[in-house]
């Protein structure tokens, strides 16, 4: 922008006009480091304002044109370059001219639909930001601000219960239960696993939760599956007729809604696996597939004081070794 | 009230005494012991016992011995590499060095030597018959429990009655 002190320079700021009263959230960032951005939900307004400091006011500043946009992309992380917009919005600020003073521009995009969550995952990203861009005819002048997005949903409709009776034809029989099949972030999964028939030496028992990204269509589909959590539910050799109990609270674990098919470019599932243990290490598995909602803020505050409650007493687990030689557990209806 | 009702143990049947308290049907145990060398020169070996006690209603017997050679289950490890899914354990070593000529001791008939085999068999044979695929063979069950092996036999699976 100043070649050798020569020139103008400018610096550009936006500035959101609810920026005070405006929640903040935390988002993870590509390197993994957490940091708090503004929240919007679907169809709220987003309005501020760019504003432009001169760095020398005794020079004028000669442009082509300022224009601000507010855009919802997908990245995906081996397409490089390639960035998928699924919203896009333009605002003109200034005509091509010349700025002889330190000026501020208001912007308002109305009603602006969001219809995806921010997410940033393994392979792909997906986010949302405001770009002030002052045109030149060498070098543009960009500002970006990034902005997170969280979708709400209501009580699902429907939300039966998980239950299914699983194992190897006459070594191992349970019999699993999981209050319901959609939780949303704050919930605890309520269950029990029943032991019908047991001649496998089991050791422990461990319930997993695994998030599942799948990225890119056709033949170029990438899986990425990441342990967010392991919690023993069992530890010690269950006789038959046993029941084990779960109550596993998912406040304090890093998850996000399930996202299916966003844009028809990635999609983001939760799986609740069920392991047994062997003493001579062999795992036995089965995985279900739970969906993850993100419920609205207005709480009865009783609710919140409960579920704060919970997350405090939910810290503090331990995390058990790594998946090695697993061996699936079919369900009884499927077997041959 | 209602985070109590959310967060409430699901109904389960009451598990009875004999479940409770009753022998566990899970019971395996196999014993290697009593080494014994047979033959002289070229064709001498050693031969271990082999104890079988079990509840297992896959075993047709509840309680077996028979006598097994090293190279009986070199041939139980590949039925089983061939037939089964099962990742199978390694053996312990074939000890090839104290085959060699012109040793010190006794090679591989070294009174030392075939404790510390037998050791390694036991835990082998163990963490197969264990494998609730493995049971399922019919090389296993034929190498615990019956006197001869037939190598000509045709593999299958092992079913409940």
């Amino acid at each position: 922008m100043s070649f050798f002190g020569f020139g103008q320079s400018v610096e550009v700021e936006i500035l959101l006009n609810d920026a005070e009263s405006r929640k903040r959230a935390e988002h993870k960032t590509e390197d993994g480091k957490k940091e708090k951005y503004f929240l919007f939900y679907d169809g709220e307004t987003v309005s501020g304002k760019v504003s432009l400091s001169l760095k020398n006011p005794n020079k004028r500043l000669e442009h082509q044109g300022i224009k601000i946009e507010f855009i919802g992309q997908i990245e995906l992380y081996y397409d490089r370059g390639n960035h998928h917009e699924f919203v896009s919005l333009v605002k003109d600020l200034a005509r091509p001219g010349e700025i002889t003073q330190s000026q501020a521009f208001d912007f308002e995009f109305t009603h602006v639909e969001k219809p995806y969550e921010s997410y940033t995952g393994q392979n792909v990203k997906l986010r949302y930001f405001l770009r002030a861009t002052i045109s030149r005819r060498l070098n543009d002048v960009v500002k970006e601000m990034d902005i997170v997005v969280h979708t709400l949903s209501t009580y699902p409709e429907l939300n039966s219960s998980i239950k299914m009776e699983v194992g190897i034809e006459d070594c191992l029989h349970i019999e699993f239960e999981y209050n319901k099949s959609k939780y949303h972030l704050k919930d605890v999964i309520v269950g029990k696993i029943y032991f019908l028939l047991v001649r496998i030496k089991i050791k422990h028992m461990e319930i997993d939760i695994i998030k599942r990204e799948t990225t890119g269509t056709g033949p170029n589909v990438y899986h990425e599956n990441d342990t967010i959590a392991k919690y023993e539910i069992m530890d010690g050799a269950p006789v038959r007729g046993e029941s084990i109990p779960i109550r596993l609270f998912l406040a304090g674990y890093e998850l996000t809604p399930t996202m299916r098919d966003i844009n028809k470019k990635f999609s983001v599932r939760y799986y609740l696996n069920l392991v047994l243990i062997d003493e001579e290490e062999r795992r036995y598995f089965k995985q279900q597939e739970v969906v993850l909602w993100r419920k609205g803020d207005i709480v009865r505050k009783s609710m919140s004081h409960q579920a704060a409650i919970a997350s405090q007493r939910f810290e503090g687990t331990t995390s058990l070794g790594e998946v090695r030689t697993p061996g699936q557990l079919s369900d009884n209806n499927s077997r041959q | 009230a209602e985070t109590v009702a959310d967060t409430r143990r699901l109904i389960t049947k009451p598990q009875n005494l004999n479940d409770a308290y009753g022998p566990p049907s899970n019971f395996l145990e196999i014993d290697v012991s009593n080494p014994q060398t047979v033959g002289v020169g070229r064709g001498r070996f050693t031969t271990y016992e082999i104890r079988v006690k079990t509840n297992l209603p896959i075993f047709k017997l509840k309680e077996s011995t028979v006598r097994r050679r090293y190279s009986d289950f070199e041939w139980l490890r590949s039925e089983l590499e061939r037939e089964s899914k099962v990742v199978v354990p390694p053996l312990p070593g074939k000890a090839f060095l104290r085959q060699l000529p012109f040793r010190g001791d006794d090679g591989i008939f070294d009174d030392n030597f075939i404790e510390e085999r037998k050791q390694g068999l036991e835990q082998f044979i163990n963490k197969v018959a264990g494998h609730p695929l493995a049971q399922n063979e019919r090389c296993l069950h034929m190498f615990l429990q019956d006197e001869i092996i037939d190598k000509s036999y045709t593999p299958s699976k092992i079913r409940h009655a």
